[in-house]
């Protein structure tokens, strides 16, 4: 049991106060502060799932982590020590083959199998959307219930890692998102990653769960060593406000809550909330918000087209036209795919968030 | 000619020239449309870093077009009320065909295939397995879905899409399935379920089940990167995984000559590391054995098998294509009217049939009295099958996920409420279905 004491800064469901640690920004520091009843430690986000897939393996037996490189420790580390306590049987080395992987994980899971599987990067993912789409996603409907793949979790280290180019940094949430029957978890640090790993493993719907791969050793929190899972399905509001409300994900919520914090020194009182599950979406969460702050904004790393802030964008519009102050601002990245030389005005950095939550407000 | 030829040429030609007389007069090498080989009465599966592959895989085959045992055929040991049944259900499979392929000529159904031709390829697998082994199909494997016990009404709900349908209306007909009985849902997209049955073959091995899996698939389904990606996992993590090949000739409209230049299917399956063997797929005897082999495989041995059965599409891929305009018209050998014609009369009901007359096990007389019993049930199935209300409204909603979402609960009420206020233009959905 580990108390911090820190001036509360927001909300973190599941625990009663918290702050965020960033070590992205460098002007201010956010720590994560939870009362949480059993011990916690210090862990970097990859470290964190590395634990929940630990955590797992031991609680199920018949958990099964595999993917490409899974045995000897993974790309990232996050399945490192795993082979060592659970066995070749139970942590297995897939050959490079995603559509192959996702099948036989899909496969497990409908009889009674719990398969965690890892696409080493979510740019690679696609070779097995005819999986994901058509059979995960469909599998429960088609059969009228008596089949499901609720136990398939898909793991993707996504979006920006500041040298990624094309095919390594891409934010894919929204191909899956527009799939019914699948749900898309994203978490911003450490803590969030191993309860909603562990959430997303045990739910009994297929679970597509990217992890922001920037934040694997820089995000560095207070992290529960035990076992514990944090909602599905739940967004987050990180900061208290009433002028307007940012919506963000994945490490896109640390360029947010910036932003925010630069707004703030200007007078704009800002509600920073993470979205956390893209599918599906906490639109309760965000409408409430909004129809105390008449001002929505939303931004994400991937291209602004089809996006998922258009969905937001669309509902709320909708649930909120006569709350609405300002229209919805959408800060995503270009239509382009990723670039390597230009990532940094590709990204919706912290300044164009600043720049659209001043001009919204103000608006 | 002579001349530009040299003496070891000319010699090899010769003996060639001679060696193929003798063949052609002893009727050794199949026919079939996907490869044609010599038979063998050998049960071997060819195994990689074992085994040479030949030229052309050779065709596993117990009894000949007549029902008749080979030279040198070992029978596997099967009761006679076991080979009764297969019979029937093939002969109910085919009863089943007829009346629901007419149907939707009739308009009655908005879809059916058939399984003409293919019965002994599901029915002789799927009777040498456990019935708790798991079957991943296609959509063409009808035979062992009714030898598993699934019934003539359940396949009728299901392709009226009424209430009692277990898909709630869902899906096309055919694409049945049975949790209890251990077959999964067929489905319209072709090859998924090939990586799927290896993760289950997977599961039931780290459960120590002693089950193992068996997954169909055409022989132009075996194009789908699905297929080798599996039979590749499926090796290097030893699956009990039986990879079941119907190659029929044709993938719609799709003559196997536009669909590889490989000899077959089975030689894949050695590629990628595992014992194979290509049988004669309408020889019901020759289809049980190798199941049988390979299921004793993937249990005592832990590794998957491929089995390529040859076989003919005798009907239309669906009955959603005209196969007149594609179906190549000549027989293989002289003497039947059309490559069609020369199937039929080599069917596998006919074989065993023939085979069990024979033995004195069976008569024409009570295979027309099967047929004429099968057929009315068939129908009366059909017609009751009409006559039962759609499925509630409410599982258009249901089953997307465990629970209903707030985003399908909102559709949901956005629905009914349209409903309740356009009711004259929805009159055959059930107003108590949408009442507030």
């Amino acid at each position: 049991f580990v108390r911090h004491k820190m001036r509360a800064a927001g909300f973190l469901h599941g625990a009663r106060r918290a702050r965020h640690l960033c070590s992205l920004c460098h002007r201010r520091r956010f720590t994560t502060a939870v009362e949480i009843a059993g011990e916690t430690q210090k862990m970097t986000m990859v470290a964190a799932i590395n634990d929940a897939l630990r955590v797992a393996l031991r609680t199920d037996p018949a958990a099964v982590v595999f993917g490409e490189d899974v045995a000897f420790g993974g790309v990232f580390r996050a399945s490192m020590n795993l082979v060592e306590e659970f066995g070749p049987e139970r942590v297995l080395n897939m050959p490079i083959n995603e559509q192959g992987l996702v099948g036989f994980g899909i496969g497990m899971a409908a009889v009674g199998g719990t398969a965690i599987a890892e696409v080493q990067f979510a740019d690679y993912i696609f070779p097995a959307m005819d999986q994901i789409c058509n059979e995960a996603a469909k599998f429960r409907y088609r059969s009228g219930n008596e089949f499901d793949v609720g136990g398939l979790t898909i793991r993707a280290p996504a979006s920006a890692v500041g040298h990624g180019g094309h095919y390594h940094s891409q934010s894919p949430e929204a191909y899956f998102a527009h799939t019914p029957g699948l749900k898309v978890v994203y978490p911003r640090d450490a803590y969030t990653a191993k309860g909603l790993l562990l959430a997303s493993i045990r739910d009994k719907n297929p679970v597509i769960f990217f992890e922001p791969k920037i934040l694997y050793r820089a995000s560095v929190g207070q992290v529960p060593v035990g076992d514990y899972e944090l909602p599905l399905g739940k967004a987050d509001i990180l900061t208290a406000g009433k002028d307007i409300t940012c919506v963000a994900w994945g490490a896109q919520v640390h360029v947010m809550t910036k932003a925010c914090a630069r707004a703030e020194a200007d007078g704009i009182s800002c509600e920073a909330i993470d979205l956390a599950t893209i599918a599906p979406w906490d639109m309760h969460t965000i409408r409430t918000s909004v129809k105390k702050t008449g001002r929505l904004l939303v931004t994400h790393e991937a291209p602004l087209t089809g996006g998922f802030a258009g969905e937001i964008a669309a509902t709320i519009q909708d649930e909120c036209f006569d709350y609405l102050e300002a229209p919805i601002a959408r800060v995503t990245g270009a239509d382009t795919p990723f670039p390597l030389a230009f990532e940094k005005l590709y990204l919706p950095d912290e300044l164009k968030v600043y720049d659209a939550i001043v001009r919204t407000a103000n608006y | 000619e002579g001349t530009m030829l040299c003496r070891a040429t000319r010699g090899q030609l010769q003996r060639h020239t001679r060696a193929f007389a003798a063949a052609a007069s002893e009727c050794t090498k199949s026919k079939f449309v996907g490869a044609s080989s010599e038979y063998t009465s050998t049960l071997q599966f060819f195994y990689p870093h074992v085994h040479d592959l030949p030229a052309s895989m050779p065709c596993f085959r117990l009894i000949d077009d007549e029902g008749v045992l080979v030279p040198g055929a070992y029978l596997p040991e099967i009761e006679d009320d076991k080979l009764i049944r297969m019979q029937n259900t093939m002969v109910t499979v085919n009863e089943f065909d007829k009346v629901f392929n007419d149907a939707q000529r009739q308009g009655r159904l908005s879809f059916y295939f058939t399984n003409r031709g293919e019965e002994a390829c599901s029915v002789g697998s799927g009777a040498a397995l456990e019935d708790h082994d798991w079957i991943w199909p296609q959509y063409r494997e009808l035979g062992a879905t009714f030898w598993r016990g699934y019934t003539i009404e359940e396949a009728a709900n299901q392709c009226c899409h009424n209430e009692l349908d277990r898909t709630k209306g869902r899906q096309l007909p055919m694409h049945i399935g049975s949790k209890d009985k251990h077959l999964m849902y067929v489905k319209s997209n072709l090859g998924q379920q090939v990586p799927a049955s290896v993760g289950a073959a997977y599961a039931m091995k780290l459960m120590k089940k002693e089950l193992c899996a068996i997954t169909y698939f055409g022989e132009g389904c075996a194009s789908e990167g699905d297929i080798p990606s599996a039979l590749n996992i499926a090796a290097v993590h030893n699956c009990p995984t039986i990879f079941f090949c119907r190659n029929n000739g044709y993938a719609i409209s799709t003559h196997t000559d536009d669909q590889y230049k490989s000899d077959g299917i089975a030689p894949r399956g050695v590629a990628f590391g595992m014992p194979s063997i290509r049988v004669d797929g309408n020889d019901i005897f020759a289809v049980y054995a190798a199941t049988k082999e390979a299921r004793r495989i993937a249990i005592e041995e832990n590794r998957p098998t491929m089995i390529e059965a040859m076989t003919y599409r005798i009907n239309a891929h669906s009955t959603s294509d005209d196969d007149s305009k594609y179906r190549r018209s000549e027989s293989p050998v002289e003497g039947f009217d059309s490559e069609r014609a020369y199937w039929e009369m080599r069917s596998p009901i006919i074989r065993l049939g023939s085979y069990l007359e024979r033995r004195g096990l069976w008569t024409s007389e009570q295979e027309a009295e099967l047929r004429k019993v099968q057929r009315a049930r068939s129908i009366k199935a059909l017609n009751d099958a009409e006559r039962v209300a759609p499925p509630h409204i409410d599982h258009l909603f249901t089953d997307v996920y465990d629970d209903i979402p707030w985003l399908l609960r909102q559709q949901g009420d956005e629905l009914r409420a349209h409903l309740r206020k356009y009711s004259k233009h929805y009159a055959n959905v059930p107003a108590d279905q949408y009442r507030e």
